[in-house]
């Protein structure tokens, strides 16, 4: 090995190195997760949306062929939404806009992400594993209203 | 520099012939099928001529006949030709053609069955949607062909380790040894899954499936797949490219320390796949996300090396200054259009390999997990090095074992650059779009990109529209190089008899490496890793999971 093909190699040890540092950093210090093996919560097969807390939020969320039960959600701003979603049929999954939820929904399992939600307005997510015929319209909403005294509610389109 | 030439005899020249010549059809017709899928997408068509008004059809064809039969037939087909050539050994033909036959007959049976509608599970098979069996059992076939096809060079390569003690192995059969073990150990997840899961599940002989399981088992063999299309590029760079450039490979060493890393970093990064999946502990996502970043080393290694390479080639050429050489390569001449068609494909994996960094860095995955950016990702690889790589080996092929000059070159030559344009609009609108949300494998068409439907998200138009006019330059790059491979197979012979040589390059730093001399080391450590790396992740999916699934099809939300 020459001087340069060294110095090349220990170039990119040290780039990849200082990425990996990074996702460390992200994940420990600023505590943002990838979802997690769930094995503390009872499965479920109807949707609910519950308050847990000052501005916290627990929702059941069931992926079916081809709808999000509930496909809108209602929320004031500041709320913390605590999301566990199943499918109750094949995979789906879903990304919500401008934020960093992306959940698998895959049956006989759960997942889990949290979010909070700062800002108000309408925040679309729209199923992002092919699901069979009608894939391409199962969506769904999340609205956050600026009101706090608004009551939270979820529901179907 | 005086290659060796090899005799072509009748036998080898029949089974290349089908080895190149019908997938290249199945490349032509999943082409097809992707600017279908654009033009859905834009909404600019309702239906397909020739697949029908199923979006998501025309998608499993496209996937399944570009990404796994087109590089599956054409990784055998360069093994049975580099193989010999480089050893200096004939083939056994009798094997040679079973594992041809298989395949053949594999794909064609799994092709069949999305044709008639009957598979419409897109190239990841994910269950519970359900395939027809002979679905199943024809990539099976495929899959078994290749094996056969690989094992019937390992008697030649212990020979010839036997005959030659002391000597080096030839780069490119490292390289093409690399790339089916590979293949062979990812391969067993795969026929795993749907020999004791997925097909007596689908036949109907057991009830339910554990989807997560059959998704893990997915991935084991879905990332390591990746290499398995990328590593008889590396092979070309590493044994030709330099020797087309007029240079020298920078260093021999570097290239067997590369193909080594692959065999053990390969296979232990499958769950980068599945970061939102549920029922996987983060702390084994975020190994395979390490062991993600360790396969991106021999990549670095690789971009020094051929970069080293060119440089070398190019002050030769008459290069002068920092970056005078680069001016000085043969872009664009005829006698040597193979370079063309690695040179973009190297340009072009600049931009994959940025964004696969990306894709495999852990919560980032989160912006862009199952978004267009993802299709736009991978564009940029399968479609970038690996198709211009195999399409151009595929010419050159053609070529020397029918025995006939390549026509048209110069238009040939337009081929890699037309595409490379075409992949770079079409990668954009992709990402970029996914950068906003747009999910991948979905038909916007009559819904997110409908201003008549409640569902319309303007901000996707563009980006949409975007990726119509990438997928169209595309297809038209496609188009010619189609024009130009069939007027070289339907072209007048040339005078005597067939031979194969190959711009085999030499070495400019060729020193001897002990530890690169063997595979078995390498494997050792590879299962250890896979073993570190699955272990957990199978635990948690089966320890977290409850019951299992019926069989869906993906037209009815009830199950039968």
């Amino acid at each position: 090995m020459d001087k340069s093909e060294k110095f090349a190699l220990g170039l990119s040890g040290l780039l990849l190195i200082t990425f990996f540092v990074a996702i460390l950093y992200a994940s420990v210090a600023k505590n943002i997760q990838v979802p997690t093996c769930i094995t503390d919560v009872e499965p479920f097969t109807t949707d609910t949306l519950f308050q847990v807390g000052e501005d916290e939020y627990e929702l059941h969320m069931i992926a079916r062929m081809w709808a999000f039960q509930p496909s809108t959600v209602t929320l004031p701003a500041g709320s913390t939404l605590h999301m566990y979603v199943t499918s109750q049929d094949i995979i789906h999954g879903f990304k919500i806009e401008n934020k960093n939820v992306n959940l698998m929904a895959v049956p006989n399992s759960i997942n889990y992400m949290s979010v909070t939600f700062d800002e108000p307005g309408e925040y679309f997510f729209a199923c992002h594993e092919f699901c069979g015929a009608a894939h391409h319209a199962m969506a769904g909403r999340i609205h956050i209203t600026e009101d706090d005294e608004v009551e939270a509610t979820g529901g179907d389109l | 520099m005086n290659q060796y030439v090899m005799k072509i005899d009748k036998s080898s020249q029949y089974l290349m012939a089908v080895l190149l010549i019908i997938p290249m059809i199945m490349l032509v017709i999943g082409v097809y099928g992707g600017l279908m899928q654009t033009l859905f997408r834009a909404g600019i068509v309702q239906s397909d001529p020739f697949m029908g008004p199923d979006y998501y059809k025309g998608l499993t064809m496209h996937g399944v006949l570009n990404a796994i039969v087109f590089t599956t037939f054409f990784a055998v087909a360069f093994g049975n030709a580099v193989i010999p050539y480089a050893l200096k050994m004939a083939m056994n033909m009798t094997w040679a053609w079973v594992s041809g036959i298989l395949m053949l007959f594999g794909s064609l049976m799994a092709g069949i069955m999305i044709y008639i509608g009957e598979a419409t599970v897109l190239y990841t098979f994910y269950p519970p949607m359900k395939a027809h069996p002979l679905f199943y059992i024809g990539l099976t076939l495929l899959v078994v062909g290749s094996w056969i096809g690989f094992f019937n060079w390992i008697p030649m390569y212990l020979r010839w380790r036997k005959e030659n003690p002391g000597r080096k192995i030839p780069l490119s059969v490292v390289g093409i040894f690399v790339t089916f073990i590979v293949w062979l150990i990812a391969t067993s997840a795969v026929a795993f899954e749907i020999l004791f899961m997925l097909l007596p599940w689908s036949m109907g002989l057991v009830d339910e499936i554990n989807v997560m399981l059959a998704r893990t088992l997915f991935w084991f063999f879905g990332h390591p797949l990746v290499y398995f299309w990328l590593l008889p590029a590396y092979v070309m760079y590493y044994s030709y490219m330099s020797e087309l450039a007029g240079g020298k490979l920078y260093s021999d060493g570097a290239g067997r320390l590369v193909f080594y890393l692959f065999i053990i970093f390969s296979i232990p990064v499958g769950t980068h796949h599945q970061y939102m999946d549920p029922s996987i502990g983060a702390e084994w996502k975020l190994l395979h996300g390490f062991f993600t970043f360790a396969v991106t080393l021999p990549s670095l290694i690789t971009a020094f090396t051929l970069a080293a390479s060119l440089e070398y080639a190019g002050r030769k050429r008459g290069g002068k200054g920092l970056f005078g050489w680069m001016f000085k390569l043969p872009y664009f001449e005829k006698d040597r259009w193979l370079f063309s068609y690695l040179i973009t494909g190297l340009i072009i994996f600049i931009f994959g390999g940025i964004s696969g960094i990306v894709n495999a860095s852990y919560q980032m995955n989160t912006a862009v997990h199952n978004t267009a950016w993802v299709p736009g990702h991978f564009h940029l690889t399968v479609a970038g090095p690996v198709l211009l790589a195999f399409m151009g080996m595929s010419l050159y092929l053609l070529g020397k074992y029918l025995n006939k000059e390549v026509k048209m070159k110069g238009l040939s030559l337009s081929v890699p650059y037309i595409w490379m344009i075409g992949v770079f609009i079409f990668s954009w609108g992709m990402m970029r779009g996914g950068l906003i949300g747009m999910p991948r494998r979905t038909n916007t068409g009559p819904t997110y990109a409908n201003p008549d439907s409640v569902l319309f998200q303007p901000e996707w138009i563009s980006y949409i529209d975007i990726s119509v006019v990438g997928g169209v330059i595309m297809t038209l790059s496609i188009l010619i190089y189609a024009v130009v491979f069939f007027a070289t197979v339907f072209s007048k012979k040339r005078e005597g008899e067939p031979e194969l040589t190959f711009p085999v390059s030499e070495a400019y730093h060729n020193e001897e490496v002990s530890w690169l001399r063997n595979f078995k080391p390498w494997i050792i450590v590879a299962i250890i890793l896979i073993v570190i790396a699955y272990t957990p992740v199978i635990l948690d999916v089966l320890g977290s999971t409850y019951g299992g699934s019926p069989r869906f099809d993906p037209n009815n939300p009830i199950p039968y």
